[in-house]
């Protein structure tokens, strides 16, 4: 199957989901999942927006609560939850608090990175409500399952959405360059990584640079949020992903005047949101992204 | 309650400046402009005022905005659909401003010297 033509395959997977080979190459073959046996499996969710309160959804705490229920529902539960940004809508302390109190309903450790609406004027609400011990900064990285994962802040410079700067790129550098190639790498962020749709912002500045550190890597996965839809891409030994809202969705790049909440027919809320599941297990990882749908 | 405390200050530092001349505190009197914050732009992209008027700018938009300038001498925070937000301009000179949700977003007031009286 031609790359072009698998990708119109990749969306909303039922159960099993499509497997992406982690080895070899660089080439990425699609085959059918098989049931994960050890490995390791998380899921991401993103953009919950609490403190939205619209027509496009005016209950974003009500979909971000059926996350949480499909998720700990799993009958294989996650090793970790990671939330790629934009928890709140206007970084308001009563909205991290009101998100805090339901996330922290979820059964796997949680991992929070923020996104530009939760550092509106300051990170400090942010860091108040999801602060680590390991992370004073806000990026870090650790190893779990014999997969090297990198979790970077995009949104902390106020006059360039998507920038990571010199202190966290010179992080990134020295973080990867003890890492052996052949060690699997999953990054997270909030803005996605390379140049999806820089007329709406949704690209970084500098994520060039982290995309060469990670360029002589067998198998790269980056996971982001930020456009409330799910866009996937690859480049070479790089395959990004950005996730669905569980809040609402945004136009599809260029389809619109502007980025901004998408109005879909109340019957359809559901279906354009959700979480995402991925499972890594002999070296392959397979991404499946479900909707709230039932 | 940042945003709300340096307008107070603005207000207060306004009312000092000016009650020394007689005139009524600027601050005190109705906004002299309104910029409209619509389709992910600041309407008008410029706007000219004295220094010692008050501006207002109301998100008209759908999206969450921001009106924060690159100095960071002024910050709305985040400004929901229908939200406002009021910033008296004391010293002349010309403020760049953006929407730190979106930075591309971008626009200036230009502050003139005080009007004289009339």
């Amino acid at each position: 199957m031609k790359r072009d033509d698998f990708l119109k395959h990749v969306g909303w997977t039922g159960a099993g989901g499509i497997a992406w080979s982690l080895s070899g190459t660089g080439l990425f073959t699609a085959q059918r999942a098989q049931a994960a046996e050890g490995g390791l499996s998380f899921v991401q969710i993103s953009d919950s927006h609490i403190g939205f309160a619209r027509p496009e959804n005016p209950d974003v705490a009500g979909t971000l609560q059926k996350t949480i229920d499909a998720i700990n529902a799993l009958p294989l539960q996650p090793s970790f939850v990671v939330h790629t940004g934009d928890v709140t809508h206007l970084s308001k302390p009563a909205q991290f608090d009101a998100a805090k109190q339901m996330l922290s309903t979820l059964k796997a450790p949680l991992i929070v990175i923020p996104g530009e609406h939760d550092v509106i004027g300051t990170p400090q609400a942010f860091f108040s409500a999801f602060r680590r011990g390991d992370a004073p900064n806000g990026w870090f990285s650790w190893d779990q399952g014999g997969v090297h994962f990198l979790t970077l802040v995009n949104v902390f410079n106020f006059e360039i959405d998507g920038k990571l700067g010199t202190e966290q790129l010179d992080f990134v550098k020295n973080d990867l360059a003890a890492q052996k190639s052949s060690t699997p790498i999953v990054v997270f962020a909030h803005v996605p990584l390379y140049a999806l749709f820089p007329p709406w912002g949704w690209t970084t500045e500098d994520g060039s640079t982290v995309l060469a550190a990670l360029r002589r890597f067998d198998a790269v996965t980056v996971l982001t949020g930020h456009i409330h839809q799910i866009v996937q891409h690859t480049d070479g030994n790089i395959r990004f992903a950005t996730a669905a809202s569980t809040a609402y969705p945004q136009p599809a790049p260029g389809t619109a005047d502007k980025p901004g909440p998408l109005k879909v027919p109340d019957s359809r809320l559901l279906s354009v949101l959700g979480y995402r599941s991925v499972e890594i297990a002999h070296n392959a990882a397979t991404i499946s992204d479900r909707s709230l749908q039932t | 309650m940042k945003a709300l405390l340096s307008g107070l200050q603005a207000i207060l530092l306004a009312f000092a400046l000016t009650s020394a001349a007689g005139a009524a505190p600027p601050s005190l009197l109705p906004a002299v402009a309104t910029v409209h914050i619509k389709d992910f732009k600041y309407n008008p992209p410029a706007l000219t005022v004295h220094a010692g008027d008050r501006v207002t700018f109301v998100n008209d938009d759908d999206e969450a905005h921001t009106v924060t300038a690159s100095d960071k001498s002024f910050d709305s925070e985040g400004l929901d659909t229908n939200g406002t937000w009021q910033h008296v301009f004391i010293k002349s000179g010309t403020y760049h401003y953006l929407c730190e949700l979106h930075p591309y977003m971008k626009a200036t007031v230009i502050v003139l010297p005080a009007a004289p009286a009339k």
